[in-house]
């Protein structure tokens, strides 16, 4: 039975078109506080692009004469040289320099790190864990001029006995020969005290990532029967492969941008070397820092000037790459199984 | 197609589990007097229960009232939370899993544990994942591929899978991935299996399929089953212990026997109400 | 180390073999309603909640990682590694040195408690407490050189400390033969002319940093991203580029002198993307809630970033800017280029050289005057001794006020803290 409902009926509109209707523009208008806020964190936002611009043109700019004048032999001669009938300077020798000393940094410091990260974030008691990460992070926080004063007047004495016997016994190792004592001021020495520097770098980094591990595959792996280090092998290790990466590539930016606790070790040569225990070694930043003062030297001002610019895009390329993975890792650790 | 593990243990890898057993038997778990406490705060009072071998028991009861915890003691994943203490001795034939100069990972491999939510080894293929427990207890299988094959045709996954071994463990739908890790848990042939609410995260075909799988393997495996769901206990298990935690007061086992009783004669007003559905 | 074992003085389990019967030793009591042909084997507890029952409840126990034979297996390879390391060492080779003699011992003892363990109890539990001890080594290794470095320049600096000259005098009147010269000298330029510098570098600094942050969290437009990598990419810079940086635009070009703000627009560089980075993520904890509810109340954009985002922020933007200024304070290498250093008191910070703490310390540490080693050594204890004063006040400042969210507050709170001195990048957030 058909209910009757008296109900209005509205016959449908023939002038009217059925279509979709069309959503209005909604515009925000400020007021004119609100624009001058607006312009000015804008305005903020722009100047920060404009100042890493300024720094790398200045830069350019600066040490354009003396890649006129040396052209690409800046890079692949050492020391002073004759370049066509022009003196000037070639920085063979502390490239090969920074990249030994971010090596021998790299070598010593990533397990250091790495183990400590795994102890902050698996082994440290509850209680203590705190403060042993304020600890390292302090570690971070430690001017590195004192870092190199320690390294000049304690860990240097103490080293120089195992590099001797690094260079007797193990010389078969090309890098470890040694020709004569002194072995003090040397790329070895200047990569541990380096190496030590870049741990709370790359430690807080891989805690942070090791710590986001799924707890649910670690309870899995447990309930299988395996022991702790058996299930941060399977779990947290694999896990967290991508930020440890990108922490060793930032802590690899440290270490190649380290100026001064290095200089206070290396006196700076002009020979290309690889023989990193013996005395004598330059890298770019000691470079820049150690002949900043003398004038009328075979240094010149634009070709200092030359390497900072070098040393800027290095650091740049390897800090954008690094960030570029810590974040892949990031949002590829976030998904939930 | 049997795959049997080596019966003698190898050298330097001592088994205190001794009595009268063979590798892969189901076990019977007895519990006495369990405690659980959480930084200091009791959550459980006094547990006394006995799961029978090749039998299913369930532990039913609404939330929160200690049964998860209790199904972790029993495996001695309980001692993994910080804060965590316990009381009571829970033995596995006869054999104190908390007795002095006992290992928790020796006890693991002999009692396993399926979580609520799938966990399989991401980075590792499914036949690695199934392989996972023996890796980690150091056991090597007379033939790897029969003991892929039997675990993952036992948690009733292998015809989905037997083509793609070599995928990756995470690549599968939820159903799949909860019976990988039961056929994980079963690759080590455990004497007892725990589950933990295996089913809460799944839809009901996954249920049912894991249900059936639980009514499969409990000949060659005590199972030890959490769950929310009554009509699911009533399916499965054979006894059922009902969990409650009253205002203010910690977990107890309030009333425990065969689910036909449970459900149908319970003698406590408590137990009558929640398989009435009167709250919980 | 991982929980592995129990050491109880209970006495080892009894071997039960396993029939029915022995379940029946669990206490049951007999009720009435339950049908008795199939003895129950699981013990009931007799349903009356509301009796008192006695509350004698046993004590908790937490099952402990170590046993005896654990420690015996440990102590015994320490001494047995003791003696061969110390057989090879002196009696069969003519090795030498005491740090080779600790790194060999090391590695011995890690071999023999491997084969110890794996001998005794099993190859799985041998290689964790391995892993276990190289790990717990590796970072008493690290805190232990922390400490050692602290506890060193105050051991180097203290003793020769002449605290009223050092606050109050520079190193004008120093003479080599003057057997008073302790008493004439003191870093009082270098007080001054840190001060001044880190003082410029803040105000200049902290706002542009500040109002960068509140462009990339609050205010975004076309740019945020590309303003986001560009302060990522700045903060990786090296100290010595930006010293570089600002002296051949500034200094060469003749339009600052070396002077004391040159040197604070250095630090600047180097400030500004630590301190925006930490400040986008304060900022971006601040709950968007609150933003929704000033708008809704009707607050321009500026007023609801001025008197809710902010003050919310406070202690976090306060964090950020004193660790902001503990990372410049020991920042020697910019300095070179732009303060130049000096000798001699200066307070005009706008002219001529100025002195800074580590400017004291970088060149007085190379004289060959004990004297002013000392004064070098000095400095550098003032200097960590700032660092550490900076880093406490922002840890008590970054302290959660409300007991809301207290414990992620915490844990984020210690990520702020590295994120100053160490680059991590920013997340990505989808706009």
């Amino acid at each position: 039975m058909a209910i009757d409902l008296d109900l209005p009926t509205r016959q449908p509109d023939p002038d009217r078109q059925s279509a979709v209707p069309t959503p209005i523009t909604i515009t925000r208008d400020y007021s004119t506080p609100d624009k001058v806020f607006r312009r000015g964190v804008q305005a903020s936002g722009l100047g920060v692009f404009l100042l890493l611009v300024a720094i790398g043109s200045f830069l350019a700019w600066s040490g354009w004469p003396a890649f006129k004048v040396a052209g690409w032999g800046f890079f692949t001669h050492s020391g002073p040289v004759q370049i066509g009938s022009k003196a000037d300077f070639g920085v063979l020798a502390s490239l090969t320099g920074t990249v030994e000393v971010a090596f021998v940094a790299m070598l010593v410091g990533s397990p250091v790190a790495i183990c400590t990260a795994l102890f902050l974030s698996e082994y440290a008691p509850l209680g203590t864990r705190r403060s042993l990460i304020a600890m390292i992070d302090l570690a971070a926080a430690i001017p590195s001029i004192i870092f190199g004063l320690w390294a000049f007047f304690e860990l240097q004495p103490n080293v120089v006995g195992l590099s001797t016997w690094m260079g007797n016994h193990l010389a078969f190792i090309p890098f470890f020969k040694v020709t004569s004592p002194p072995l003090n001021a040397s790329i070895f020495i200047a990569g541990l005290v380096v190496g030590i520097m870049i741990v709370p770098i790359v430690a807080s980094i891989c805690r942070e990532v090791f710590s986001l591990a799924p707890p649910g595959e670690r309870e899995a792996a447990l309930a299988l029967g395996a022991s702790r280090w058996q299930m941060i092998r399977t779990v947290v290790l694999p896990f967290g492969r991508g930020g440890m990466i990108g922490a060793i590539m930032l802590g690899l930016g440290r270490a190649l941008e380290e100026t001064i606790a290095v200089s206070i070790i290396l006196g700076g040569s002009y020979k290309v070397t690889t023989q990193i225990l013996q005395h004598g070694g330059s890298t770019i930043s000691q470079l820049i820092a150690t002949n900043f003062n003398q004038s009328g030297g075979a240094l010149g001002l634009h070709d200092l000037l030359l390497c900072g610019f070098v040393l800027f895009l290095l650091t740049l390329v390897i800090n954008l790459a690094a960030s570029a993975i810590v974040n892949r890792s990031r949002s590829g650790a976030g998904v939930d199984l | 197609m049997t795959t049997t593990l080596p019966a003698a243990p190898p050298p330097g890898h001592p088994q205190p589990f001794t009595g009268t057993y063979t590798l892969g038997e189901p076990g019977q778990i007895d519990a006495e007097g369990v405690c659980a406490w959480f930084s200091g705060r009791l959550v459980l009072e006094t547990v006394n229960l006995t799961m029978e071998k090749s039998k299913v028991t369930a532990l039913i009861g609404p939330s929160g009232c200690g049964k998860s915890t209790f199904l972790r003691i029993l495996n001695r994943m309980h001692e993994v939370v910080p804060g965590a203490q316990l009381a009571g001795s829970v033995k596995l034939d006869g054999m104190d899993i908390y007795g002095a100069g006992q290992r928790a990972m020796e006890t693991r491999r002999h009692i396993g544990m399926v979580f609520q939510k799938p966990n399989p080894f991401p980075a590792m293929t499914i036949a690695e994942n199934v392989l996972a427990g023996l890796k980690f207890s150091r056991i090597s299988p007379a033939s790897k591929d029969d003991l892929i094959e039997e675990s993952l045709t036992k948690g009733g996954l292998w015809n989905e899978v037997k083509d793609r071994l070599g995928e990756l463990g995470g690549a599968l739908s939820g159903g799949q991935q909860q019976r990988l890790c039961i056929a994980r848990s079963l690759a080590v042939k455990p004497r007892v299996l725990l589950m933990d609410e295996p089913c809460s995260a799944l839809d009901p075909t996954s249920t049912l399929r894991i249900e059936q799988t639980i009514k499969e393997i409990a000949d060659e495996v005590t199972v030890v089953i959490v769950t929310h769901n009554m009509q699911q206990a009533q399916r499965v298990s054979d006894y059922c212990a009902f969990f409650l935690a009253e205002e203010n007061q910690p977990g107890r086992v309030i009333e425990a026997g065969r689910t036909e009783l449970i459900f149908g004669e319970p003698t406590d007003q408590r137990t009558f109400d929640y398989v009435n559905g009167q709250f919980g | 180390m991982s929980p592995d074992s129990i050491s109880q003085t209970a006495p080892e389990g009894v071997l039960v073999t396993t029939t029915s019967a022995s379940t029946q030793s669990n206490p049951v009591v007999p009720d009435p309603r339950t049908p008795q042909p199939v003895p129950d084997p699981v013990g009931t507890v007799p349903p009356t909640p509301s009796a008192p029952r006695p509350r004698r409840l046993p004590t908790p126990i937490r099952p402990s990682a170590f046993g005896a034979q654990d420690v015996a297996v440990l102590v015994g390879a320490a001494v047995s590694s003791l003696c061969l390391v110390w057989i090879v060492f002196y009696q069969l080779t003519s090795l030498s040195g005491g740090l080779g003699f600790l790194i060999c011992w090391y590695l011995a003892f890690l071999g023999l408690t491997w084969f110890g363990t794996a001998q005794v109890i099993e190859r799985q539990v041998a290689t964790d407490r391995v892993v276990a001890t190289i790990v717990v080594s590796a970072a008493m290794l690290v805190v232990g050189i922390i400490v050692f470095i602290v506890a060193w320049v105050t051991y180097k600096a203290v003793p020769s400390i002449h605290w009223g000259p050092l606050f109050t005098k520079d190193q004008k009147y120093f003479q080599v033969a003057d057997p008073n010269a302790l008493n004439t000298v003191g870093i009082l330029h270098a007080i001054i002319g840190t001060f001044e510098q880190v003082a410029l570098a803040v105000l200049i600094g902290v706002p542009f940093a500040v109002a960068t942050a509140i462009y990339l969290n609050e205010v975004r437009g076309f740019g945020s991203r590309t303003v986001r990598t560009v302060v990522t990419a700045m903060s990786g810079t090296p100290s010595v580029v930006a010293g570089v940086f600002i002296y051949s635009m500034l200094i060469l070009t003749h339009v600052l002198s070396y002077s004391g703000f040159a040197a604070s627009l250095a630090l600047v560089v180097i400030l500004l993307p630590s301190v925006t980075r930490v400040v986008e993520e304060v900022l971006r904890v601040v709950p968007s809630g609150l933003r929704e509810a000033s708008q809704a109340l009707g607050a321009p954009e500026w007023r609801t970033v001025w008197s809710v985002v902010l003050p919310t922020a406070r202690s976090g933007v306060v964090t950020a800017v004193l660790l902001g200024i503990a990372r410049i304070v020991g920042e020697t290498a910019p300095l070179l280029f732009t303060a130049f250093g000096s000798q001699l008191i200066n307070w005009n910070a706008f002219s001529s050289d100025q002195g800074a703490l580590p400017l004291v310390i970088w060149s007085d540490v190379r004289q060959a005057q004990p004297v002013l080693i000392d004064l070098a050594f000095q400095a550098a204890f003032v200097l960590m001794v700032l660092v550490l004063i900076l880093f406490v006040l922002a840890r008590l400042f970054s302290r959660p006020k409300g007991k809301g969210g207290k414990r992620k507050a915490n844990q984020s709170e210690d990520d702020f803290m590295a994120r100053i001195f160490i680059p991590i990048p920013i997340e990505e957030r989808e706009s």
